[in-house]
């Protein structure tokens, strides 16, 4: 029964051939947002990412909080990466504030930031495994990201959301026997990664499904603005922390993992090398840390800026996380701007899914990175 | 850490055992018995005694326990009986139940997890009976436009076309529902009507995400038919009958899997195709199009779907065992009958007990029952296998297997067999009988 429509509305002209199909937000392979997928038989016309569904302001919410009790909310958009995303904001507020940060507090936020990487990476990973239909290859990330999880909780006390960072260095020292603890894991670690080298990325079946799809050149990786594992799997040697070097990453021995073919593949292996890469800076960093010695400055009650801002930006799970930072001389920031790499990495799915086939649309759309939470906010 | 698995004790085990037999007695005696009575109502009952029984006559074993066996003995023999427990739909059903329950357990040791383990306290058998009230308690929901008795019946004909398959095979000798001449054709006959179900399910139910998962069930089903069918083409060249018990009885000194392997694989890669078992199960892929032409079951008519998969899994898997694997054939390993307890009868103490009707089932059938049971169960393991391993495959390449590889595959699987007969090597008049 079609009911008649009322006067002086027209319906939108639809081509027969076109289906439209809402992938989100209730959908298995969405996440929290919503892809608005024109189809033709098994072709993608057109995609239109639609995301927004987890905006919470906390930019806004930064505004009426000091610089001190920023910090646990400012780790909600992405609470499996908390520690890189509170590492901007530190970095930040020591500028404002004129604070010096000891040495061995910036080795400790090093293998932090680089334990959250991979906490991070292999919950993506784990979510790029079901997504094709690899129920192996989600049960076994989420199972060994308890050993990193493990060691952060022992550092900080909470297994995800740690607020570890704070302006002036980290908030607690390392429980005794860290080192041999971290050692022990890591190496067990490591074994672990290369069986998934063997189960998922030498897998024939993967390799034919996602080799050669969702092609970006390295001119529309620069031109689109992508960053992290989707700029650097398409040829752009870009990594912040080789580029602009924070804290001790300068005196660090790590390379950057770069890919020429800029498919799924490839953006989907960049992420795991550099979880072998997070491996060797988290020994290196073990070795050069100073014994002892203090891991905070003291900070006065209630800290006040200048009139001045600040920008400082870090390489997180998802490429480079920025925060913009602008004080007026009262002790709660003016402003906060987070600037994050899922959603510039966003911007290139529409692109990307047009002329894919239908079945290619999780392989493309997880093998950007994107945390559709931290997009929104 | 995660949860960890409660300490094993003895004596947590056997009262979790006795509680289990407690229920067990108290649902037999409560439900189980009077639906025996109401049944005995309803079966044509033998002559013992010169007697034809009646439902009071067959209440006498109550009074007269040597009845027993002659009156069960004489029901096991009823077409009642072979369509409901064995080796029709009762005994599918509990394999398929079996290898629900495999596939958690071993799907978990793969993954590194233990799987189910609360329900029914042991290692969680009872875990798939917590399943399926969970799935009865659901409501039905029925989308508001769709197609209302198509949409009803598409769960009750997959399953209905499931235990039709169910039928045609023999378990053991003598021991099948249907013994058609043509029983392999009436095997691709029903496999035939599987497409037409989803299809039908998956249009009526007006959705968009179920019409794509039926359009590629669809695909995937018709494009994986001709292979299965041509891979069976060999075994049809070299026996010279479409009869499965037939088929069965030509294996007795050799495997066909020996002769024909490559059939063999084609005929396995096209279960999985299908069954819509990873890596081809495009038909349900979540992430792109939710559960495929599965969205909009819910409750019951959701389980029902299942239940038939799981059925059709272990028709196609009893399938493989019979045409490939020898069927029921295999040495005699099932110990004989105490002939003794035939003649003397068994002493208890002072008391000696004279049980007519033993033997119940003869020992070729109980061997040949474990025989099939054992290889059939092995097909199933390898058929979960590729779930822990493997990824979904894309449809594009599915269809390129199946037309390309495939087809050409078993073609040259029957230029094999027909070799092999014109060489006079196999087949009728062939140096190896």
């Amino acid at each position: 029964m079609i009911t008649p429509l009322p006067p002086g509305i027209q319906l939108e002209k639809v081509d027969d051939r076109i289906m439209t199909l809402n992938v989100g937000p209730q959908h298995p392979g969405s996440g929290h947002m919503r892809l608005i997928i024109k189809v033709d038989g098994d072709y993608i016309v057109s995609c239109d990412p639609d995301p927004g569904y987890v905006h919470r302001g906390e930019e806004k919410m930064a505004e009426y909080r000091n610089y001190i009790q920023n910090i646990p909310h400012l780790e909600r958009p992405v609470i499996h990466d908390s520690c890189n995303i509170l590492y901007p904001y530190c970095l930040a507020v020591e500028d404002l504030l004129g604070l010096e940060v000891p040495e061995r507090a910036k080795y400790i936020r090093v293998i932090a930031s680089e334990l959250n990487r991979c906490v991070y990476t292999l919950y993506w990973l784990a979510i790029y495994g079901i997504f094709l239909g690899h129920s192996t290859m989600f049960m076994w990330p989420v199972g060994d990201r308890e050993f990193c999880i493990d060691l952060l909780e022992a550092m900080s006390g909470a297994r995800v959301t740690h607020a570890y960072f704070v302006p002036g260095g980290v908030r607690n020292d390392l429980p005794a026997n860290f080192e041999e603890r971290c050692l022990r894991q890591i190496d067990y670690f490591e074994k672990r990664l290369k069986q998934y080298e063997d189960i998922f990325y030498q897998n024939p079946v993967l390799k034919q499904r996602t080799e050669g799809t969702g092609v970006l050149s390295r001119m529309d990786a620069i031109r689109l603005g992508t960053t992290g594992s989707v700029l650097r799997s398409a040829g752009v040697d870009f990594d912040v922390r080789k580029k602009e070097p924070y804290d001790v990453y300068d005196n660090l021995d790590f390379q950057t993992q770069v890919l020429k073919e800029g498919d799924s593949y490839a953006r989907s292996r960049v992420p795991y090398l550099d979880m072998l890469e997070s491996c060797r800076i988290i020994k290196d960093a073990l070795k050069k840390m100073p014994k002892s010695g203090s891991v905070r400055t003291k900070l006065k009650p209630n800290p006040k800026g200048g009139n001045d801002e600040v920008y400082r930006r870090v390489e997180s799970g998802r490429g480079s996380l920025g925060m913009y930072v602008v004080s007026d001389g009262k002790p709660e920031p003016y402003r906060v701007k987070i600037s994050v790499g899922s959603f510039r990495n966003l911007i290139c799915m529409p692109y990307l899914l047009k002329g894919e086939k239908l079945g290619n649309m999780p392989a493309v759309y997880w093998s950007l990175n994107y945390w559709p939470v931290e997009a929104d906010r | 850490m995660s949860s960890i698995a409660p300490e094993f004790r003895l004596s947590r085990f056997v009262a979790s055992l006795t509680d289990l037999i407690f229920w067990v007695i108290v649902i037999f005696t409560l439900i189980g018995l009077p639906i025996v009575f109401i049944l005995l109502f309803y079966i044509k009952l033998p002559v013992i005694d010169d007697k034809l029984l009646t439902p009071y006559l067959a209440l006498t074993w109550l009074a007269d326990p040597s009845r027993t066996l002659p009156i069960i003995k004489s029901l096991m023999h009823t077409d009642f009986f072979r369509i409901t427990t064995f080796p029709g739909f009762g005994f599918a059903a509990l394999l398929a139940a079996g290898t629900i329950y495999i596939e958690r357990k071993f799907l978990a040791k793969m993954q590194l997890r233990v799987g189910p383990l609360y329900c029914g306290k042991i290692e969680g058998i009872l875990q798939l009976m917590g399943d399926g009230l969970k799935l009865i308690s659901k409501e039905i929901i029925i989308p508001a436009k769709a197609d209302k008795p198509i949409f009803w019946v598409a769960p009750l004909l997959f399953v209905g076309t499931a235990a039709a398959f169910i039928s045609l095979i023999p378990v053991a000798p003598g021991w099948v529902v249907a013994d058609l001449d043509v029983g392999l054709l009436a095997v691709f006959a029903v496999i035939g009507f599987f497409p037409i179900i989803t299809i039908l399910s998956s249009w009526s139910a007006n959705s968009k995400f179920p019409f794509i998962g039926g359009i590629r069930a669809l695909h995937q089903m018709v494009s994986f038919e001709i292979p299965l069918i041509l891979s069976l083409l060999g075994i049809v060249i070299l026996t010279g009958t479409l009869n499965l018990t037939e088929i069965v009885e030509s294996q007795q000194h050799y495997w066909w899997i020996i002769f024909m392997p490559i059939g063999a694989i084609v005929f396995f890669t096209t279960i999985l195709a299908e069954l819509e078992r990873i890596p081809f199960d495009l038909p349900e892929a979540e992430s792109e199009i939710v559960a495929g032409w599965l969205t909009e079951f819910s409750g019951m008519m959701y389980g029902l779907v299942q239940l038939g998969s799981y059925l059709k899994l272990y028709a196609f898997a009893a399938l493989f065992t019979i045409l490939f694997l020898g069927g029921w054939n295999g040495p005699m390993i099932w110990p004989p009958f105490p002939q003794e307890i035939i003649t003397e009868g068994i002493k208890m103490g002072p008391i000696t007990m004279h049980v007519p009707g033993l033997p119940l089932l003869d020992q070729e059938m109980l061997n040949g029952t474990l025989w099939f049971t054992i290889k059939t169960i092995g097909v199933i393991l390898v058929i979960l296998l590729p779930r822990g391993v493997f990824p979904r495959i894309r449809i594009d390449l599915l269809l390129h297997t199946g037309w390309y590889k495939l087809i050409g595959l078993s073609f040259v699987n029957i230029f094999i067999a027909l070799a092999l007969v014109y060489a006079g090597v196999l087949g009728p008049g062939g140096l190896i009988q």
